[in-house]
């Protein structure tokens, strides 16, 4: 007999995947946004999981997890509290129980909740047992038990069967937000190509567990969240890391420059050097150098050879590209510096994220060395951050950082798919064969970046590198006022960049009570923030900026049109402080955070709503 | 002239005059490097490539001024990292004759890493290693090279590092060409350097050079012209490896080593010499020649290996090239409409 269930309609809902490394809760969840997304929701995913491969079996250090925020409505988080935890073992339950909210849906795998997984996980009793969870809908299912008991007329090992479950669970959420498992069979088929027994399994499993909870009386209830009202047009789910190499691929193709990668494996930024070596056919040519130090200078030879060059890293790699960075701004070459930050000093906390290398990227370097400071503020914003940065370095001739982070690396959203050809063109001022008056820092008079001629072109061998030069004919010189020309010349070039890029935003009203201020990654939870206060009828709005160096030329005009600025960022101070420096005439409060985890939109009203009370 | 798979030659006869800068060379009088640029200048117009696919990438040191004394392509680098920059440079476009002019310090020591991989990947580019055994530019320090014991200013008791043999260096790290030349002989160093520019791969060029003012006489004991015939051994490949004034000296496998001995001596006929053979895969007699350190032995000079394995920007060029024949995926627009795609009308 089938249970009849009550239907409850969410413009929002926050599922998360928590388990052992290797119970495969990263597929899982990446499947389940996957099938919410072809069923129209807007979504924003982040994974959570540890920075070692495998942990300790059923240990708090070996907890993965895959967080989805899906909504009828526009989502631009990966949401701060979840509706729906799904845990795996006893470890994942008590790492994350601090983020479900009270009287949320928990779907445990009680099978797993033996003595030993309860009391190495530090619980003392079996939560499942002495009542704590009373205040949370749990829905106890054996799921190993039941993955093996589906399984047992299938001609496949017991571990092989065992690590079906994941698709057993995913079977019940989606059974529990009336999500059909057509997108997820399919990927089951193309995945398992090759091995039938496997994929009939995997396949068995998941309609087992829909069916489980179709048929179980604990759950009663289930969700349903209607599509979103996306503009038209073709989409697909993308992490900043790989929107990122597609910007870089798309800036390539639009400049007519070959694209070169010089990187160094480094987390949170290796799915970009990982993405781009799958695209030799578009003639990318991706060279996994030995160090951080030889990726960018392979990058800036690729450059002085007429390459679109690239490096990317994350903090401690751009510690040691710092030199480096500096020769690419002395010889005047395009570079993009991609930096995916991640938690610091030194090793830090590498999976997680944080927005403290800003001072490292304005101010980082040996000798008076400015370089175009750029941020993404979403995961598919990656992909025309990435494009912008390469457009403004290669029409400028001068090394852009585009700073993301690992929260925006390795979240996930919806992109919508741009046509290529539509951007705005990328014309970088290349020099013309055996022009008579080609001298290597002949500038044009506008934007001050000087020509790029590069070996193999016919009569134009010049030389450049480290040494300062005279200005116009680049040779080896340390007059002092030619040094002083040169420096001036240099900064004025990056700060004529603020001519090409666009003004500043605002969410909101365009003079209030408060500003709220961002940059980067923060994003998303600033925006969902202010669009609350500005629904309770609050005079607050977000100016989040993507161009840091320079700032848009409208910044002081709309600092000065707010009673109150509040800057928001995950560190210590450092935009704010930059901001101080910069335009010292306003007056800045701030707010930071530096615990490896995004703002909550809840403690970013709590706060705000404190600042306009004050 | 030269024929490269690649790199166009020029369309006119070339002459050391289109190779000489317009700079003036600021290296001591008397510097093993002002011999080291002619024998660049004499070697290029030979290689004959066009001019403009010439490019000398460097780092820092004495011997990293040399981009702006040569008239092509030049990028002066940052310490020690001349190989990763040239790496790019060959990667980007293989169709460049891409030469390094870099030192014992900045290849050795500071760039150390970037000299070993590039060798390891045998990426088509020339190293001209200037080797002086000491820090000239900032005037007089040991370097990996200095022989132990050595007094210099970072080593007033002498050094107590044992130095590198940098042919054992080349040859550990897969290296498929090494070559020694020494600065007084523009002539052997013009030979090398165009063996070098005909090899695929990565060229390793060690030029034993003199500096006249913080090392001077470092390599005199085997440089002197009078007894060079004796101190060293010029190999060419073919042939016996006989030296000496009198030509009567040779080296032999002795056990599991080398060794010398004298013809006509002890029953030894020129038959028992070992014949060269720079292009032998297997690297155990060019090691073993490469290590040959005076007094007991002549020093190698010439071409020691020069093995044929397939390189880096090779395989790279016919990576994308196999991957644009194959790929379905031609442009960006393709690549954003691949995989996992809806439509929401």
């Amino acid at each position: 007999m089938v249970n009849k269930k009550n239907i409850i309609e969410l413009d929002d809902v926050v599922v998360k995947f928590v388990g052992d490394s290797g119970d495969g809760m990263q597929l899982t969840g990446t499947l389940f946004s996957d099938a919410a997304a072809v069923s129209g929701n807007d979504l924003a995913t982040f994974p959570d999981f540890p920075a070692e491969i495998r942990a300790p079996h059923n240990t708090i250090a070996g907890v993965s997890g895959f967080q989805v925020h899906l909504g009828q409505k526009k989502i631009y988080t990966s949401g701060d509290f979840c509706d729906v935890l799904v845990a795996m073992n006893p470890a994942s339950l008590k790492a994350n129980l601090k983020v479900a909210k009270l009287g949320s849906t928990l779907v445990v795998d009680s099978s797993t909740f033996d003595q030993k997984a309860v009391e190495k996980a530090g619980y003392i009793t079996n939560p499942l047992e002495d009542g704590s969870l009373s205040k949370y809908n749990v829905i106890h299912a054996p799921i190993s038990l039941l993955t093996q008991e589906c399984l047992k007329d299938h001609k496949i090992d017991k571990k092989s069967a065992s690590r079906t479950k994941n698709m057993f669970v995913l079977g019940m959420v989606f059974f529990l937000f009336n999500k059909n498992l057509e997108s997820t069979l399919s990927y089951i088929g193309k995945k398992f190509k090759g091995k039938p027994e496997i994929k009939e399994a995997n396949m068995a499993a998941l309609k087992a567990g829909f069916n489980y909870s179709e048929t179980i009386e604990a759950v009663n209830t289930t969700f349903r969240v209607g599509p979103s009202n996306l503009e038209k047009g073709f989409y697909r789910n993308v992490t900043g890391n790989v929107a990122t190499a597609w910007g870089l691929l798309a800036a390539a193709e639009r400049s007519g420059r070959p694209l070169f990668l010089g990187s160094y494996p480094i987390t949170p930024a290796t799915e970009i050097l990982m993405e781009l070596a799958l695209h030799k056919s578009l003639g990318a040519k991706v060279f996994q150098a030995e160090d951080e130090i030889a990726g960018i200078c392979s990058a800036i030879g690729a450059s002085f050879a007429g390459s679109f060059a690239v490096t990317t890293t994350s903090g401690p790699g751009l510690s040691l590209k710092s030199e480096a960075i500096g020769l690419a701004v002395i010889a005047e070459l395009p570079l993009v510096i991609v930096n995916v930050q991640r938690a610091g000093p030194s090793t830090g906390m590498p999976t997680k994220s944080e927005q403290s290398d800003l001072m490292q990227a304005l101010f980082g370097r040996n000798g008076e060395c400015p370089a175009i400071v750029m941020a993404a503020s979403s995961p598919a914003d990656c992909f025309y951050a990435a494009y912008y940065a390469s457009k403004l370095s290669l029409e400028h001739m001068t090394p852009v950082i585009l700073l993301t982070d690992g929260y925006l690396g390795f979240g996930s959203e919806l992109f919508r798919i741009p046509d290529v050809n539509q951007l705005p063109e990328i014309k970088p001022p290349l020099a013309t064969p055996n022009d008579p008056n080609f001298k290597p820092y002949r500038r044009d008079p506008v934007t001050l970046a000087r020509q790029w001629a590069f070996p193999g072109m016919e009569g134009l061998r010049h030389r450049i590198g480290g040494l300062e030069k005279t200005d116009i004919d680049g040779i080896v010189s340390t007059d002092p006022k030619n040094h002083q020309l040169m420096v001036n010349i240099r900064a004025e070039k990056v700060n004529k960049v603020a001519d090409y890029i666009p003004l500043q935003g605002l969410v909101g009203e365009d003079s209030g009570d408060l500003l709220v201020v961002g940059w980067g990654g923060t994003h998303g939870s600033l925006i969902s923030t202010v669009q609350n206060l500005q629904q309770e009828g609050k005079k607050v709005s977000l100016a989040h900026f993507s161009h840091i160096m320079p700032l848009p030329k409208n910044t002081a005009g709309i600092f000065g049109r707010f009673k109150k600025i509040v800057v928001c960022e995950l560190n210590m101070g450092q935009f704010v402080n930059y901001l101080r420096m910069t335009l010292p005439e306003f007056r800045y409060r701030q707010y930071n955070k530096v615990e490896g985890l995004p703002f909550h939109v809840q403690e970013l009203t709590d706060v705000f709503h404190k600042m306009l009370e004050e | 002239m030269l024929k490269d798979k690649r790199i166009q030659v020029s369309p006119v006869e070339l002459t050391k005059e289109d190779f000489v800068s317009d700079q003036m060379v600021k290296w001591c009088p008397g510097c093993g490097a002002h011999a080291i640029l002619a024998a660049v200048e004499n070697v290029f117009p030979k290689i004959g490539y066009r001019k403009e696919n010439f490019a000398f990438v460097s780092g820092i040191g004495c011997s990293s001024r040399f981009p702006y004394y040569v008239h092509t392509y030049g990028f002066h680098g940052i310490h020690g990292r001349a190989n990763a920059i040239a790496s790019g440079v060959k990667i980007a476009n293989p169709d460049l004759s891409v030469w390094i002019a870099t030192g014992d310090g900045d290849s050795m020591a500071i760039g150390g890493n970037h000299l070993i991989h590039i060798v390891r990947r045998n990426i088509d580019v020339n190293i001209l290693l200037f080797n002086n055994q000491i820090y000239g530019l900032t005037k007089g320090q040991f370097s990996p090279t200095t022989p132990m014991g050595e007094v210099t200013k970072t080593s007033p008791q002498g050094t107590i590092e044992h130095p590198f043999i940098t042919a054992g260096l080349i040859m550990g790290a897969q290296g498929t060409f090494f070559a020694r030349a020494i600065d007084n002989n523009v002539k052997l160093m013009t030979e090398v350097m165009y063996e070098a520019a005909k090899h695929d791969g990565t060229s390793v060029v060690e030029i034993l050079q003199n500096c006249i003012i913080f090392a001077e006489k470092a390599h005199t004991h085997i440089a002197n012209r009078e007894s060079r015939e004796d101190t060293q051994l010029f190999l060419k490949h073919g042939e016996p490896m006989i030296f000496g004034k009198n030509k009567n000296k040779g080296i032999i496998l002795k056990g599991t080593g080398l060794g010398v001995v004298t013809i006509g001596e002890g029953g030894i006929t020129e038959k028992d010499i070992l014949v060269h053979d720079q292009y032998s895969k297997d690297p155990a007699i060019h090691r073993m020649l490469g290590r040959m350190m005076h007094p007991v032995f002549p020093v190698a000079m010439g071409v020691i290996r020069s093995a044929p394995f397939v390189t880096y920007d090779d395989l790279m060029e016919d990576q994308i090239t196999t991957a644009q024949n194959t790929s379905k995926i031609k442009c960006v627009n393709d690549l954003l409409r691949s995989g996992d795609v809806w439509e929401i009308k």
